[in-house]
């Protein structure tokens, strides 16, 4: 393979003539298929309609459809910028009022776990940081089955992560897609059947990417079954707060897991709750018998860190510990989750109500039962297809809307669309 | 019973122990030379006067928000920093074959250059292909590299104790006789641990072997401008490589150039055969990323960005960077004035002639434990010193305990 490029002459050194015949080292590499979620961000950007929607990436909008800096942020941000911290190196852990904050975030500040220094949380790259994290540990660290459980369907990011981890991916089932609701018969039936000390992944809150949530009585019975089976229980906690707009309601199920026995680990996110997205701000758990465990536990983390990017960053941890321990930005910050997961009920209230007001005549209660950012419509590909060609709304195929996309402005032309391809 | 009962306790990571441990030593005198950070004279941390500037006007700009950047990014900040490594001429920037990846600090960038190889270089998932790092190197290489699944992660010959120096001829004999498409880890400058670079005719030579032998170049460039306090002298290397036309890989850190050690703004610039190489390649770091972190933070590379983008903060940068470099080289000047002065046995050149952050002072583990113990000046096992731990007040201390240390325990 020729390449043309000229050499700056600037030493008397001969070159190579093999340099002049000499193909690339990536000439087998293959393009990556792209992202299909950011596909759907790429495709709209390039649409020219002035009534398209952008309904593909999660990422919270207010009703303006612009990205929400919440205020307790830029008041934290301010605080902060005040003090003229100096830029040192966090431990490996990460900051560490940030772990305590966020562990007490999750487990509730007088969870006994937390009292008796049990359990260890380490700073993380986000969501996703924190599962490749803890996805590395079970591969080095878990005696078990090397087989992780996702619900069916889960986020599209997990089967690779863990995979790249060195674990295999199973699922159980999840969705009715008959029901656009929750498979309790069919959850409780292939949890039953799940070898154990196998890996069970569980989305605490606001699934994505259905935004089915199984009823309090029924993760009681989740519990007992995954207890029976011995699995090892990994939460996935990226909404808390932003799916009813409690914290303590959103972070239910993972308290009543621990409270029943379950020594689970948790990955949080503070992308969506606090909209630092960018910042990368994160944290994984883990729940272990008693505090000398946890420091072996921690070491161990530490070790699995430090070849992967050393030691997280610190923006974004900082802001988020400020707000949390800062009590009136605390307040604010409550006050702020929950206007968003309102707007974002608000807008599944509104998206029926138009449908209904269309004339449709399917039952479009799951908009409403579903929780959190992401709603799986229902529909198929070919109408997917349709709502995207004949009105520019922007979608995965699999039918899933991010309702934070949904806007008073638009919320009319959406439902106008939905109807038109299902009539 | 617990699944993770059969845990074992790791042994804690030797630098950041190092600093524990001095932090938790209440002698008045004590002096830490341990973990690579810049100090000023008052030895404190020293955040860039640029930075704040920069970062003022990033928080009161409300255009600005925290949505994701993209997973490769920052687009401005990875060609900025591209540029900087390669120079802003570069034929190979111009014919559009040099790509990148923000990653998360220096380390990052290792690893994301180490997932890829693994992955794609030698004949596809070839986790055989023998690694080589320096002897010594930071101590972090190894494990990145061995945790990206490569199994055969080897030393080349770098440092001779005897004549404290480059170990020149033990180099190329193992660029000549280790197997073909072996990847080389090169320090681009400011070689840590040893602080003792090859020459440019050294460095041609280098080359030369690694271009007929079809070795992989991968340079770890952590100290750029640090080192000399000159941008383009301290790349040199990275650029000599780049004329000769490898396709390579550079790991680039701002931790130490621009203070921003704890933002982690990293910078893995990719140099390809041609555009449709580097298209292909930076399709699959996107798909290694996405497993790993999804996207890079904003905040540190907003601020470099800035920077270099901006003419007149650019050239307040290369001035600040000018101010670290300067003491170092200072600091370094006096330590080996008053070894001398004090009649310290040995040759003590090598302080001078040895360029960045560290200095490989040649002491023994012994007298590395005596320094620690009994003087309270900390440094690692190797006889590496930060440079950056000396300031006017503490430099007769250390040197007298330096002394000390040679004279008294062999």
């Amino acid at each position: 393979m020729y390449s043309f490029f000229s050499f700056k002459h600037s030493h008397p050194h001969h070159y190579s003539p093999a340099l002049f015949l000499y193909s690339s080292w990536w000439g087998g590499v293959q393009m990556g298929p792209p992202d299909p979620i950011l596909g759907v961000t790429e495709a709209f950007k390039r649409d020219t309609n002035p009534k398209k929607m952008n309904l593909g990436v999660g990422a919270y909008r207010d009703d303006q459809g612009k990205p929400f800096v919440l205020s307790c942020v830029r008041k934290a941000e301010a605080l902060i910028a005040a003090k003229q911290l100096d830029k040192e190196y966090l431990p490996i852990g990460g900051l560490g009022e940030f772990t305590k904050a966020c562990a007490q975030l999750a487990l509730g500040a007088d969870n006994e776990v937390l009292k008796s220094g049990r359990s260890i949380t380490v700073q993380t790259i986000s969501g996703t940081g924190s599962l490749r994290i803890g996805a590395n540990f079970l591969s080095r660290f878990h005696g078990g089955p090397r087989d992780v459980y996702l619900p069916k369907p889960s986020w599209g990011n997990h089967t690779p992560i863990f995979r790249d981890a060195g674990m295999q991916l199973k699922a159980y089932r999840y969705y009715d897609p008959s029901t656009c609701g929750f498979d309790f018969k069919g959850a409780l039936d292939d949890i039953s059947k799940i070898p154990e000390q196998s890996v069970i992944l569980l989305h605490a809150c606001a699934h994505n990417p259905t935004g089915v949530d199984p009823k309090p009585e029924q993760w009681k019975e989740i519990a007992d079954l995954v207890k029976k089976r011995n699995l090892l229980v990994f939460f996935d906690m990226a909404y808390q707060g932003f799916a009813s707009g409690d914290i303590d309601r959103d972070a239910w199920s993972v308290r009543y897991f621990i409270e029943q026995g379950h020594n689970i680990v948790l990955s949080q996110s503070f992308a969506k709750n606090m909209g630092l997205y960018g910042e990368r701000v994160g944290g994984f758990t883990v729940v272990c018998n008693d505090a000398d465990e946890a420091k072996r536990v921690e070491s161990q983390l530490k070790i699995l860190i430090r070849p992967i990017y050393s030691n997280p960053p610190m923006n974004g941890a900082r802001i988020a510990t400020t707000i949390l321990n800062t009590p009136d930005l605390r307040s604010l910050w409550l006050e702020e989750v929950h206007g968003m997961a309102n707007r974002i009920i608000k807008m599944r209230e509104q998206l029926v109500a138009g449908l209904k007001k269309e004339g449709s005549t399917h039952n479009w209660q799951h908009v409403i039962d579903q929780i959190g950012m992401f709603c799986f419509t229902g529909l198929k590909p070919e109408q997917v297809e349709r709502l995207t060609k004949e009105f520019s709304v922007y979608m995965t195929k699999d039918g899933r809307i991010s309702m934070a996309g949904v806007s008073s402005g638009n919320v009319g032309y959406l439902a106008h669309g939905i109807h038109a391809v299902t009539k | 019973m617990s699944v993770f009962c059969e845990v074992p306790q790791a042994a804690p990571v030797a630098v950041f122990k190092l600093t524990q441990d001095f932090n938790n030593d209440p002698f008045l005198k004590k002096v830490n030379l341990g973990v690579g950070a810049y100090r000023t004279d008052e030895g404190q941390p020293w955040v860039l006067p640029v930075v704040k500037k920069v970062e003022k006007i990033i928080v009161h700009d409300d255009r600005l928000n925290h949505e994701y950047l993209p997973i490769l990014g920052l687009p401005e900040f990875r060609s900025a920093a591209s540029k900087i490594a390669l120079g802003d001429d570069s034929p190979a920037i111009l014919e559009n074959r040099v790509g990148a990846v923000q990653c998360l600090g220096g380390t990052g960038a290792l690893k994301m250059g180490a997932e890829f190889l693994r992955r794609f270089y030698n004949g596809n998932n070839n986790t055989k292909t023998p690694v080589y790092v320096s002897a010594p190197t930071w101590e972090n290489h190894n494990a990145v590299f061995a945790n990206a699944g490569f199994e055969d992660v080897r030393p080349y010959k770098y440092w001779d104790a005897e004549k404290r120096g480059l170990d020149l001829a033990g180099f190329l004999g193992d660029l000549e006789s280790c197997p073909e498409h072996s990847i080389f880890v090169l320090h681009a400058c400011a070689h840590n641990p040893t602080g003792t670079d090859p020459t440019q005719e050294q460095w041609e030579l280098i080359a030369e072997v690694m271009m007929r032998r079809k070795l992989f170049v991968f340079f770890d460039s952590a100290y750029q401008g640090f080192a000399s306090g000159s941008l383009e002298k301290d790349a040199w290397a990275v650029r000599y490589f780049v004329s000769m036309g490898f396709e390579m890989f550079c790991a680039q850190s701002f931790s130490k150039n621009f203070g921003l050690y704890n933002e982690r703004v990293g910078n893995l610039t990719v140099v390809a055969r041609d555009a449709d190489n580097l298209k292909r390649v930076l399709s699959q770091m996107e798909k290694i990323v996405r497993t790993t972190w999804s996207n890079p933070p904003a905040q540190g590379a907003r601020i470099v960005a800035t920077t270099l983008n901006s003419p007149e903060l650019f050239i307040e940068w290369k001035d600040n960077v000018k101010t670290m470099a300067d003491r170092v080289l200072l600091m370094r000047e006096q330590l080996k004035a008053k070894l001398q002065a004090l009649g310290t046995p040995g040759t003590w050149d090598h302080i001078t002639e040895q360029i960045g952050m560290f200095s490989f002072t040649g002491l023994n583990p012994k007298q590395v434990e005596y320094m620690v113990k009994e003087k309270h000046i900390y440094l690692m096992a190797s006889g590496r010193i930060n440079m950056c731990g000396l300031t006017t007040k503490n430099i007769d201390y250390v040197a007298e305990s330096i002394h000390e240390a040679v004279t008294t325990v062999q």
